[in-house]
């Protein structure tokens, strides 16, 4: 059986103008009806498959969906709805706005639009929903070789309002190659001191030095190993 | 005897997930068509749980993991001693035990929604646990026996003697089954005040094991409805069954007539009913007897 048949709804408004989420509202009534087709709007992202996202994503909002982001157990798939979400639409230049929500999060589908049509909407779920099955797959795999696909030691950054740094906040969600990579250096980490005993103890006495020393942000970003 | 009881709970172990989980189906087709709307596929709540099982599962507190393990074996033995035909009062102390369990894993996860969702369990345990009890009561003193085994082959179908008692059954039942009125602690619908209270924080397969349990727990409820009907006779079965879809029928539809109702209106309204119909027909049958 797929996994795609029941994909649950998580619907997050950051700094949207409600145009787009009452369409994504919309999509619920006995019009659209997308209960059809096994979706369910759910308010919490640990039930969640699939996180839209309306309008664009100012420094209040951005951790927040990180945060609902972070929550939602894999595989999951984000959709971008309205032109906001994709890049900032007509509140692109304010001065508050940081952009689209792939600023923030890894989105898989754009659905443009302002308002953004429930059809199209429909469209852009379906299309994501035919992600989570990859997705699923690749989960497997990853969970395989030890790892996974989301760095879940990250989940309590970031969390306030002064927390926030705009440059640091989209590797904070670790792609596929990095969390690969990680994991091959931990391999490689661990399988070094079986052959030499005297070695790691020296290792394991001067590793905690630098880290300890600087304590500095540039340090922080570094060591999420 | 001892043969037939393990047959029976096995029956009751393989075919109650089946129809548990059509019977939600059904629930959500109904639903959906009582709004005007199309509604999923009957085996909808089987690819929710496939795809729940197939999720990641983050555990807040690992204790979870064996409350929620614990609430799907008690739900199931419950269900085994009662389709086995086991001691009716046994069947009702286990069913306390397995919510119970339920509610202490929304509680170990600490998080705001899960504990108002167990706190709001609690209540609905106080105003549905004083009708479990007189159910079985209510048994023993129509047929003399709190064995199941004993009361399918009465010589007279229980409703008879026990009318006040199935009224205030099928009452409670609004709040077993987890249904508008009375849906304080989690709800099957979105826009839930607490999110979806005591399932808040479960995710992956602990939360397929509640859906699963859920159905367990459903298939038993719908046998005590059964219980009321059935004698010796074997066409008392078909009147069970038409019963039992009556009821499920009925229930759905109380679920999309009311909204939500404060705590203390349940409290009172579930003791009310409970007193008046359950209460009065006791009070005669000892009269009678």
């Amino acid at each position: 059986m797929n996994i795609a048949k029941s994909p649950w709804v998580l619907h997050y408004d950051g700094s949207s103008c409600n145009g787009c989420d009452i369409e994504v509202l919309a999509t619920m009534t006995p019009m659209y009806d997308v209960e059809r087709f096994g979706i369910i709007n759910t308010g919490n992202p640990k039930h969640a498959d699939v996180l839209l996202l309306t309008g664009g994503i100012n420094a209040q909002t951005a951790p927040v969906v990180r945060q609902l982001y972070n929550m939602m157990p894999d595989p999951k798939v984000v959709v971008a709805c309205g032109i906001c979400a994709c890049d900032g639409g007509i509140f692109k230049d304010c001065y508050n706005i940081l952009g689209g929500a792939d600023k923030v999060v890894p989105v898989d589908v754009y659905v443009p639009g302002c308002a953004v049509r429930p059809e199209a909407l429909i469209e852009g779920v379906v299309k994501a929903v035919g992600l989570l099955e990859e997705k699923r797959k690749k989960l497997k795999e990853s969970l395989k070789q030890g790892y996974c696909s989301v760095d879940y030691s990250k989940m309590a950054i970031h969390m306030t309002a002064d927390d926030y740094d705009p440059s640091n906040q989209y590797d904070a969600v670790l792609t596929e190659e990095a969390l690969r990579q990680q994991a091959e250096e931990k391999i490689k980490a661990s399988a070094k001191p079986a052959a030499p005993a005297a070695k790691p103890a020296v290792n394991a006495a001067a590793a905690p030095k630098p880290a300890a020393a600087p304590a500095a942000p540039v340090a922080e970003k570094g060591d999420n190993a | 005897m001892e043969y037939g009881f393990i047959i029976k709970a096995l029956l009751y172990l393989i075919l109650a997930p089946l129809l548990g989980g059509l019977l939600s189906g059904t629930d959500r087709l109904f639903a959906a068509r009582m709004q005007g709307r199309q509604g999923p596929p009957i085996i909808q709540p089987f690819y929710d749980v496939n795809k729940l099982l197939h999720k990641q599962t983050t555990v807040v507190n690992s204790i979870q993991i064996l409350f929620v393990t614990g609430y799907l074996i008690m739900t199931v033995f419950t269900g085994c001693l009662f389709f086995g035909g086991g001691d009716m009062l046994l069947v009702f102390f286990a069913l306390s035990m397995s919510e119970v369990l339920m509610v202490m894993a929304a509680f170990s996860t600490n998080g705001p929604y899960s504990i108002m969702g167990a706190q709001r369990e609690l209540l609905q345990m106080m105003c549905y646990e004083p009708m479990t009890l007189l159910v079985a009561i209510g048994f023993y003193y129509a047929q003399g026996s709190f064995m199941v085994s004993d009361l399918v082959k009465a010589e007279a179908p229980a409703i008879i003697q026990l009318p006040g008692f199935f009224i205030g059954f099928v009452f409670i039942l609004i709040i077993k089954l987890r249904k508008s009125p009375f849906d304080l602690s989690t709800s099957h619908h979105m826009h839930q005040e607490m999110v979806k209270g005591l399932t808040t924080d479960l995710s992956g397969s602990n939360l397929a094991f509640v859906e699963i349990a859920e159905w367990y727990d459903t298939i038993l409820m719908m046998g005590i409805v059964g219980m009321f009907f059935i004698t010796a006779n074997p066409i008392s079965r078909v009147w069970a069954i038409i019963a039992i879809i009556v009821v499920f029928f009925i229930e759905t539809l109380i679920d999309n007539i009311f909204p939500r109702v404060k705590y203390i209106t349940m409290l009172k309204v579930t003791w009310a009913v409970i007193l008046v119909f359950a209460g009065t027909n006791l009070l005669i049958l000892n009269v009678l007897k």
